[in-house]
């Protein structure tokens, strides 16, 4: 621990760091082939929809007096039968006489293969299956109203963040930071062929609110060295690269401890209880809350950087740094009769923004 | 500030005390569990099949304004599907949801329509002692003051009370069933029962007129006010009414009216009269609808300033606007009436009391707060396309997730946040503590908040609900981190532990209260702007996300700044988390500018 907490401190001066405005070309190369292969996954393979989007069959079977247990056969029984369409049935008792069952759209052989699994199961005749066909009740309505809400609090947010840091620049890179989480953890579900369900809906709305919020505590940090920039003497990257990593604690122990818990779900769906609706929602909890205290660091701030360093001012204080940094390099550079490049020991509180 | 942070203690009496509070409501609600969802408890099923063919569009519709009636906070979670071509389902949490079937079944047409005559102003009832075949001409008889007969009095009577009524009454709208029973007894007591038993005459010769044969007097109505020009123009039809619909309105009377607990005998049809009545037995003749439910942009359930009743709030779109304010110019000061008709039924004819020009008008009666509301809610979700057979399927339907889900979820959660503490407590030793009791405390009033909500706003902890709080929980941690970091940040640079307290929550405070601002657009937006899950969703994010303030405002900082006057933190030891090793800086740095 004190190791660590010894690093927390040079992390803090700045003796110690990671240069991620520096490395930024291989962060955005690494995080345009995570997108590409989302992209690629959705267009390839599609969303798994649930039944709330497609609508689909609904089976009611009668049964003598409809326990719990009954409605737990039937739907592992519907499982086992392996038919794609009924991987994610819904059963549940309905009255005291029967359960219902329902599953997506099935072609006629996959209907036949369900069919018999209950009958088999229930042990009724086939005959007595009542089978019906059910709308969506996930409307498009729903869908439509739930994009203006969404379109609408983008340009709030957009907004907010414009009007509290005094700088829309941030805005833009807290945006793609956005739309890079959402299109990773879409490209989750795609790849893994989870159903989407509407809890997978707001499981995305919530990495959408999670991958704002952290961006916005790290920008905080950026906005406060980059507002001292003259007096710390930095360059906006210098500033910039030291508010990520002074920060980097705060992100790393923010992650493990939203990620803990999730991670625990993540483990129990899918190992004990072998699939279901909660092994869903916590992957792509997972993989967005990853994605969003990654894309702070790693995505906005060097984005960020990328665009103010077009600014006058900024390359006017990027220029002093250098010059700075060539005369504590060098601090003898004014002083005639000694060589430009006489090596001296490098400033240990000064990172060369060039050495890499 | 100084003041506050002098009596860090004060703060945290008053914090427990108000949490306190909202366990004593709880307590007073009498749940100590929350409702769960459909998943995980199951919960009543309404089928509800549709009269007729309704056509896939308009079920799909139908399914869509249902859906946000039973949905219309967004925290229920209720399931409303279409099924086999002209059913609807709709599967709501608990047991107890039988009382909704009236809200969800309720088709909600509103139209408003204009009162030629009543059984109480009695205008139509000179028309009982005309002999049979002579056409009436309504203009010598309908002018109230032109004509002077029995029950004319006692209509008289009863429009005076009720105009006594109107000065006193409430809000913009008199409504008329306030004042019908006197309107009513006037009628009986003076000269009314000599116009019943006219009436009755009357009734007998178009029963007669039936038994010839001859369409019935509300078909003859239809037709003859489809030939009659004035009916396009309501406003001047109420003043001279179509004679066949007098013929009808005196027949109806005669054959018991309301009496017989029929409500119409007329189809709502907006493009003609009706004769109808309201929940008190009053007949009305109406003419053809003026104003649609559909021309409403929002209707709310309110307590006019001061008042103590009930009304319903309107607002008209712009053509229901100039409309209305057309009627109203009409009406005003005059004693006519006009009606709000709701699936057929007069809900309230009142009289005008106002010019109301800006389309926003006011229904007062005998509502409460939940017959306010149920009506509030039918005209802003708008009127069913199709109506819907009588004694729906209501059954009781189980849980549709296996029942170990819900305890593997908690279980999962629970070892994750247990894990969750044992970092914090490695990592920031002393102030772990304050992390781990910050986040009892947090989870603490979630719990009071659910349960307070599943009882007050019919809220639901559905299994995907359940890992959004645990998640939520995680995400609030997040507050602290930023706080602690920033503690041991300004220690770092030299500052004693009791500035740096003070000086890391100014800076910590503003970058929480930007980053929860995010998070409480987002809810806000959502919650005004979607339906369904979303709308559930928003509500729980803005929920957690003030917890998440609240706690890091009368909790946390107070209790680092009551602890910071403990020498075990101040003075740094080595188990507070804030020693010089745990934060990596040499001592005397610390302890030279302390």
């Amino acid at each position: 621990m004190g190791r660590f907490a010894q690093l927390g401190n040079d992390l803090h001066s700045g003796q110690r760091g990671i240069d991620f405005v520096a490395r930024r070309l291989v962060l955005y190369a690494v995080s345009a082939v995570l997108i590409a292969i989302a992209v690629f996954g959705l267009s390839y393979k599609g969303l798994n929809l649930g039944i709330e989007f497609t609508g689909g069959t609904q089976y009611r079977v009668p049964v003598a007096s409809a326990t719990q247990d009954d409605a737990d056969a039937l739907r592992q029984a519907v499982l086992d039968s392996g038919v794609e369409g009924a991987s994610n049935p819904i059963v549940s008792t309905a009255g005291d006489d029967a359960v219902q069952i329902q599953v997506e759209p099935l072609s006629l052989e996959d209907a036949a293969i369900v069919t018999e699994a209950i009958v088999a199961t229930a042990n009724v005749s086939a005959d007595d299956l009542s089978q019906e066909d059910i709308g969506a009740s996930w409307g498009r309505q729903i869908a439509e109203r739930a994009l203006v809400g969404l379109a609408v609090f983008i340009v709030l947010v957009v907004l907010f963040i414009w009007a509290y840091f005094r700088e829309w620049k941030m805005s833009v890179a807290a945006l793609v930071a956005l739309a890079h989480d959402v299109v990773i953890t879409v490209g989750v579900y795609a790849f893994t062929g989870f159903e989407v369900t509407p809890a997978t809906v707001t499981g995305v709305l919530t990495i959408l609110a999670f991958s704002l919020y952290d961006t916005v505590v790290v920008f905080d940090k950026v906005r406060e060295n980059t507002a001292a920039m003259r007096e710390s003497r930095k360059s906006y990257r210098q500033a910039a690269n030291l508010a990520v990593n002074q920060t980097l604690v705060r992100s790393v122990n923010t992650s493990l401890v939203a990620l803990l818990p999730v991670g625990a779900i993540l483990y129990v769906g899918a190992v004990q209880l072998g699939g279901s609706s909660l092994q869903d929602l916590a992957l792509a909890l997972f993989v967005g809350m990853a994605a969003g205290t990654y894309s702070s660091v790693c995505i906005a701030t060097p984005l960020l950087v990328d665009l103010k360093n077009t600014e006058d001012e900024v390359k006017l204080a990027e220029k002093r740094a250098k010059a700075r940094q060539r005369a504590a390099a060098d601090p003898y550079a004014s002083v005639p009769n000694f060589a430009d490049d006489m090596p001296i020991h490098n400033d240990p509180g000064v990172e060369p923004p060039s050495s890499r | 500030m100084a003041r506050k942070t002098a009596r860090p203690g004060r703060t945290l009496v008053v914090f427990f005390l108000v949490m306190a509070i909202a366990y004593g409501l709880v307590a007073l609600a009498g749940t100590w569990k929350p409702t769960l969802g459909l998943d995980l408890q199951g919960g009543t099923s309404i089928t509800l099949r549709a009269e007729g063919d309704p056509g896939e569009e308009a079920l799909d519709q139908a399914r869509q304004i249902i859906d946000d009636r039973v949905n219309g906070s967004g925290v229920a979670e209720a399931e409303v599907t279409t099924q086999g071509g002209n059913e609807i389902v709709v599967e709501i949490p608990g047991e107890n949801a039988r009382n909704l079937i009236e809200t969800v079944q309720r088709t909600a047409q509103l139209r408003f329509r204009l009162v030629a005559c009543s059984t109480v102003d009695g205008r139509c009832a000179t028309t009982t002692g005309l002999p049979e075949g002579i056409q009436i001409d309504p203009s010598t008889t309908l002018p109230q003051d032109e004509s002077q007969d029995g029950g004319q009095d006692g209509g008289q009577d009863g429009d005076q009370s009720q105009g006594g009524n109107n000065r006193a009454a409430l809000g913009a709208w008199a409504r008329l069933s306030d004042t019908q029973g006197d309107g009513a007894d006037g009628a009986d007591g003076s000269g009314g029962s000599g116009g019943q038993g006219d009436e009755n005459s009357n009734g007998n010769r178009n029963r007669n007129r039936n038994g010839n044969g001859q369409q019935s007097p509300y078909d003859a109505c239809i037709a003859a006010a489809a030939d009659d020009e004035t009916t396009a123009e309501p406003l001047s039809w109420i003043d001279n009414p179509t004679t066949a619909c007098v013929d009808a309105f005196s027949q109806f009377q005669a054959s018991g009216g309301c009496q017989q607990g029929a409500t119409s005998v007329m189809g709502d049809d907006p493009a003609t009269p009706l004769i109808t009545c309201d929940e008190d037995g009053i007949a009305y003749l109406l003419s053809p609808a003026m104003i649609e439910g559909t021309q409403l942009d929002d209707a709310g359930a309110a307590i006019p300033q001061q008042q103590v009743n009930y009304v319903v709030t309107l607002s008209f779109d712009g053509d229901g606007t100039e409309v209305f304010a057309d009627i109203s110019n009409a009406l005003v000061g005059t004693e006519k009436q006009f009606a709000i008709v709701l699936d057929g039924q007069v809900l309230s004819a009142p009289t005008m009391e106002g010019r109301i020009l800006d389309g926003n008008a006011q229904i007062s009666g005998d509502f409460n707060e939940t017959t306010a509301n149920s009506l509030a809610t039918s005209l802003r979700y708008g009127s069913l396309p199709i109506a819907f057979e009588d004694q729906p399927l209501v059954e009781t339907i189980g849980p549709s997730l296996a029942g170990d889900q819900l305890s593997a979820g908690l279980t999962a959660g629970g070892i994750g946040l247990a894990i969750v503490m044992l970092y914090c407590l490695l990592y920031y030793r002393g102030l772990g503590t304050v992390v781990i009791a910050s986040l009892f405390v947090a989870a603490g009033i979630t719990y009071a908040m659910v349960l307070l909500l599943s009882e007050t706003a019919n809220f639901t902890l559905t299994l995907p609900g359940i890992a959004g709080i645990i998640v939520a929980v995680g995400i609030t941690a997040d507050s602290f981190i930023v706080y602690f970091e920033r503690i041991r940040d300004e220690m770092r640079i030299g500052k004693s532990m009791k500035v740096a307290v003070e000086a890391g929550w100014k800076r910590a405070r503003n970058t929480c209260l930007a980053a929860d601002a995010v998070s409480l657009l987002a809810a806000v937006v959502l919650y005004v702007f979607a339906a369904g899950v979303v709308k559930g969703f928003a509500f729980a994010l803005g929920l957690t996300t003030i917890i998440d303030l609240v706690v890091f405002f009368w909790f946390t900082h107070p209790m680092v700044s009551w602890l910071a006057k403990y020498r075990f933190f101040n003075k740094g030891h080595r188990l507070s988390g804030l020693s010089p090793e745990t934060l990596g800086v040499a001592r005397t740095a610390t302890g030279g500018n302390a």
